[in-house]
């Protein structure tokens, strides 16, 4: 398969005493559709806010693209292809749903071209969100499936090579799980690398072609989402046995 | 054509308004009203374009307007500079200062930066003080030139020989001016790509940061043009006042207006700073008359704490939506 488009080397996180991440590695690769599962406070957050840059990492090495993240503040790697949602929806609240997405293609994508163009780019991508016609709405009146849409077309609009989606299907129905998957598959086919955390495992086993398991800061399990939901160590970190 | 260039049109009103009112011979009191209702539509744009538009408090406008004041005041002692040259530096280290408080403070959360600048104002008056040069804790009187001359124009001549009859009337008009040019830079930063950013950055600073705005640099932008903005509006205060001592230079409330107007006039929009200057800075200049200057505090502090729970969005935010 294709080259490693992120290295995740002996990554390692401390919040004062605790230990959140504990010498973590792993790859993913361009065009991969990778699942990232672990109980709750397993650290996958933390593990994404190393990546995206929200957090420094204290030990280990991060690698995208051929490049070292050592340093790089959060904005840059955006511009260099990595782009995060939020598990809890971080909307411009006081922007219509549109000029939230402009603002990543003002500052990275679409970077130096005219409004009108930022624009149009913005409207074909909430075309394919199925959110056009709540271009000009407030945020303040959108639904939960709505605002877990936004924050990821706004993440779309920064046209990352990289996309992390961090529980974007937390408190959607059946049907609008399926959805949201449907429209990452859509973007991961058209060449998008995606990172999926997901506590939903139908969505996330269906979505992946690999899958890590995180349990307490340390990586448990990697493979085929067959091996992951066949291994017993990831099923003792679910069942808490 | 004339849609287009409404504020354009708007601002050359603006000023030519402020030159005919030079030019009819008022009373002096109202020059004096008017200078300091306009020092305000100056000083609470400079606050809004960081304050309103990126959500950081700066409790420090009497530093920064002080700083101003005070270079100004050294370059007269120091050689008798021109009022423009005056202005250009002061706005300069005013524009500096917000650079040093900022690259300090602005990587912390915005509480460390308000605290920052509540600490500024003290420190400089304290350095004010104790340094003769410039008056000391004493005070110094200025003594403006009798006929300034500008680009070999003569500005001010009691003989009428100049534009303007007095120096009053010719600051009046120069702060007109600057006010006006305030607004208009605000307003060229709202509808940009730094007002943008700078919005995004209010909403959710982290969110700002992973959709590729560089929050740090344009918040330092933004306290550098906000600082030196205020530093400008100190500039000018020596040459008209002709007497200014640190208390008078470093007030507090220009710290508590400067926030104030802007929460009261609304601060998502350039218009909420002017409007909120306009009727504040007119209900206090009425109220120094009529009752004392003591009441202004007060007043002040009523308003805001009746705006905050009734009409978050200010004046021109309730008529926004009462239009919509
Ligand atoms: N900024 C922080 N400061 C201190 N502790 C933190 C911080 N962020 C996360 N933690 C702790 O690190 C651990 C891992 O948290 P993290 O958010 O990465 O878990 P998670 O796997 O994303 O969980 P969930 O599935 O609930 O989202 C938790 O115990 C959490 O309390
Ligand atoms: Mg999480």
């Amino acid at each position: 398969m294709a080259e490693a488009l992120l290295k995740v080397d002996s990554v390692t996180k401390n919040f004062g005493g605790f230990t959140a991440l504990s010498e973590v590695t792993t790859e993913v690769k361009a065009g991969e559709r990778f699942g990232l599962i672990g109980p709750n406070g397993s650290g996958k957050t933390t593990l994404i806010n190393c990546i995206s840059g929200t957090l420094t990492n204290d030990g280990g090495s991060i690698i995208f693209d051929g490049q070292d993240l050592q340093g790089m503040k959060a904005h840059v790697r955006t511009a260099a292809g990595i782009t995060r949602t939020f598990q809890i929806p971080r909307p411009f609240h006081s922007m219509t749903i549109i000029d939230n997405l402009k603002i990543p293609l003002e500052f990275v994508s679409a970077s130096g071209r005219a409004q009108t163009e930022i624009r149009d780019e913005a409207m074909s991508i909430l075309e394919t969100m199925g959110m056009a016609e709540k271009a000009d709405e407030e945020t303040s009146g959108l639904t939960q499936i709505e605002l877990r849409k936004l924050e990821l077309a706004r993440a779309i609009a920064a046209k990352p090579k990289l996309l992390i989606s961090d529980e974007a299907m937390a408190g959607l129905t059946g049907n609008e799980v399926d959805e949201v998957t449907q429209i990452l598959i859509n973007f991961n086919e058209q060449g998008m690398t995606i990172i999926m955390i997901e506590h939903i495992m139908r969505a996330v086993m269906q979505f992946s072609q690999r899958v890590i398991c995180l349990d307490a800061g340390q990586l448990i399990a990697e493979g085929t989402p067959d091996i992951i939901q066949k291994d017993k160590g990831v099923e003792r970190a679910y069942l808490g046995v | 054509m004339l849609q287009r260039y409404r504020f354009e049109i708007g601002c050359v009103v603006a000023l030519l308004a402020c030159f005919l009112i030079t030019q009819v011979e008022l009373n002096r009191f109202y020059y004096f009203a008017g200078f300091a209702i306009l020092q305000y539509v100056l000083i609470s744009t400079a606050w809004n374009i960081l304050g309103g538009y990126g959500g950081y408090i700066n409790f420090g406008t009497a530093g920064f307007l002080g700083l101003g004041t005070y270079v100004a005041i050294a370059m007269i002692q120091w050689y008798g500079a021109g009022i423009i040259e005056q202005i250009i530096v002061a706005g300069a280290l005013a524009g500096l200062l917000g650079l040093g408080i900022g690259y300090i403070t602005l990587r912390l959360k915005g509480v460390y930066f308000a605290i920052a600048t509540l600490a500024i104002a003290i420190v400089l008056e304290t350095f004010v003080n104790n340094w003769d040069y410039v008056g000391g804790a004493a005070g110094v009187s200025i003594l403006p030139p009798r006929t300034p001359e500008l680009l070999g124009i003569t500005i001010v001549d009691r003989k009428g020989g100049g534009i303007f009859y007095n120096n009053k009337e010719w600051l009046f008009f120069l702060m007109g001016a600057l006010a006006i040019a305030s607004v208009w830079i605000a307003r060229t930063i709202e509808f940009g790509k730094l007002g943008r950013g700078l919005n995004a950055i209010k909403d959710n600073e982290e969110a700002a940061e992973c959709m590729g705005v560089p929050t740090l640099k344009l918040k330092l932008i933004a306290t550098v043009i906000s600082g030196a903005l205020m530093g400008v509006a100190g500039a000018v205060f020596p040459s008209y006042l002709t007497f200014v001592d640190p208390p008078t230079a470093f007030n507090l409330e220009f710290a508590v207006n400067s926030l104030a107007m802007p929460m009261i006039g609304g601060t998502f929009t350039w218009i909420g700073p002017v409007v909120g200057s306009i009727l504040l800075g007119t209900v206090q200049q009425v109220a120094i008359v009529t009752i004392s200057s003591e009441i202004n505090l007060l007043i002040i502090g009523l308003l805001l704490v009746i705006f905050v729970t009734i009409a978050p969005h200010g004046i021109v935010g309730w008529f926004m939506k009462k239009n919509k």
